[in-house]
């Protein structure tokens, strides 16, 4: 049991061999989208943050930044700054660097604008493809594979069909020695208890416990219903009613297995078995974390048909909805038909995800790597702009 | 093989999912307690949606999945559409002092 990905100095794999062009402020956004679309084997990172924010969420985007330039997808990483931004791009460099990869700045202010940046940053950008271009796809076992699961555009058919099936993919990640990440913690609310049973250590449960408290506690404090926020009004088109529904469809999609442990937003996981990621269930901000976490490929399970990528993760949609697989089938790499045989159908939907996976790692591109889908991603934060 | 109208997924659910867009008048048999039952639906119900197996008193929980989805808002009869008009949450209420757990 095997798949063919890139080496990586810090003895990870990637199965992608891009370079990433990251903006470390949004301030930096259009010269990084310039420069990626200037080069070909070039991904840009766009988000919104990194700057006049408090501490704690300066803290949080740095981290962040750092663990997505180390994500084994990339080879080489420009990182590209205004200048005057908060987060400190020397220290980022320095962190990503230690992984072993090379790791360029740039930075606008400094370079004299706009057009001298993107021709520096292209230039920059050029070399490293080209040096990356050289290394070769080796075979390694499947203890590798470190995959995140999401669920997006949500019905009842996800909880009933599409995130069981994934659920069955991740336990056998899992049992191949794997790595496997999810999170959505919203989306806990209503199913912690379930989860909780789950937890490898008594530690592990009561930190459970307190990211789902957290996180309704931040739902709550806007003095409003979550009903509409979450679910949200695509889900309750759908059928789904409450969050506590949601939530019990939606956690069947991380599988069966022990729950090891419970990180904050983009830490980096190179830990074996099954981890929680604390993080909220909107897909730009969450596709985010566990890419920062080090995920090679993301499960993602739609029941409405959600259509987002990752710059430089695969992301494998999933549905279980007919309607869906017929409407949006530029969107849907796989769909599962649920036969009147309901259990033996998940076990095999999830052996062919478990294969599906295994070729996307080792080159199959997804629907959404092809069409481009995904450029505009964003980091989770917590406190407000200032 | 007739195609199956809807899904009971515990045998502790007091609501069913439709398989199908479903319409008032329509009669789904299903298993309630262990006993084989003729349920006519008094609304529409479309695929992906819910509807009751038993009467729900307002207040009393409704069941999906073995667990509990929410609360009933007012009296569900047995056949009536299950959502939103007639279930609340219990959790995220941040509209209600206190709110929830």
């Amino acid at each position: 049991m095997s798949f063919l990905g890139f080496p990586r100095e810090d003895g990870s794999v990637g199965v992608r061999n891009h370079i990433g062009i990251i903006s470390v402020v949004v301030c930096a956004n259009d010269v990084t989208l310039k420069i990626a679309q200037q080069v070909e084997g070039a991904v840009a990172f766009l988000h919104d943050q990194g700057c006049t924010q408090t501490l704690v969420d300066l803290d949080q985007v740095t981290r962040t930044l750092v663990n997505l330039g180390k994500n084994p997808n990339l080879a080489g990483v420009l990182l590209v700054s205004l200048g005057c931004e908060s987060v400190l791009i020397d220290e980022i460099r320095e962190k990503i660097a230690v992984s072993g990869k090379p790791v360029k700045t740039l930075g606008i202010q400094k370079t004299g604008g706009m057009l001298p940046a993107i021709m520096e940053g292209s230039r920059i950008a050029q070399e490293m493809v080209i040096k990356a271009s050289t290394i070769r796809r080796e075979t390694f076992d499947d203890s590798y594979l470190s995959i995140g699961v999401k669920c997006g555009a949500s019905d009842t058919t996800s909880g009933l069909i599409s995130n069981p099936a994934a659920g069955a993919a991740f336990d056998l990640i899992y049992d191949h020695g794997g790595t496997c990440i999810f999170g959505e913690t919203t989306e806990f609310l209503g199913a912690e208890h379930i989860l909780m049973r789950r937890a490898a250590t008594p530690e592990v449960k009561k930190r459970i416990e307190e990211i789902v408290t957290r996180m309704e506690k931040r739902a709550k404090m806007m003095g409003v219903d979550i009903r509409g926020g979450q679910p949200t009004t695509g889900n309750i088109k759908g059928g789904l009613t409450t969050i506590e529904e949601k939530s019990l469809g939606a956690i069947v999609k991380a599988g069966t297995r022990p729950i090891h442990d419970v990180y904050e937003y983009g830490n980096k996981i190179t830990k074996k078995g099954l981890f929680i990621m604390d993080s909220p269930g909107r897909e730009p901000e969450f596709l985010t974390g566990v890419a920062a976490a080090g995920v090679q490929i993301i499960i993602f399970s739609t029941g409405i048909g959600a259509p987002q990528g990752f710059p430089f993760v695969p992301v494998l949609k999933i549905t279980g909805n007919p309607k869906t697989e017929r409407y949006l089938s530029d969107h849907i790499d796989k769909f599962i038909k649920l036969s009147e045989e309901g259990e033996n159908t998940i076990a095999q939907a999830g052996e062919e995800i478990y294969e599906e996976i295994k070729a996307i790692a080792s080159g199959k591109k997804t629907k959404a790597e092809v069409l481009g889908y995904g450029q505009f991603s964003n980091i989770f934060t917590i406190g407000p702009v200032i | 093989m007739i195609k199956k109208k809807a899904i009971v997924i515990n045998s502790k659910d007091n609501v069913a999912t439709a398989l199908d867009d479903l319409k008032a008048g329509e009669v789904i048999q299903e298993e309630v307690d262990s006993l084989k039952k003729n349920i006519k639906l008094n609304q529409d119900v479309p695929f992906g949606h819910k509807f009751s197996l038993k009467e729900i008193p307002s207040g009393s929980p409704v069941i999906k999945y073995g667990e509990i989805i929410g609360a009933a808002s007012k009296l569900i009869k047995v056949g009536d559409y299950v959502h939103i008009h007639n279930v609340k949450s219990n959790r995220g209420r941040g509209d209600i002092k206190g709110g929830s757990q």
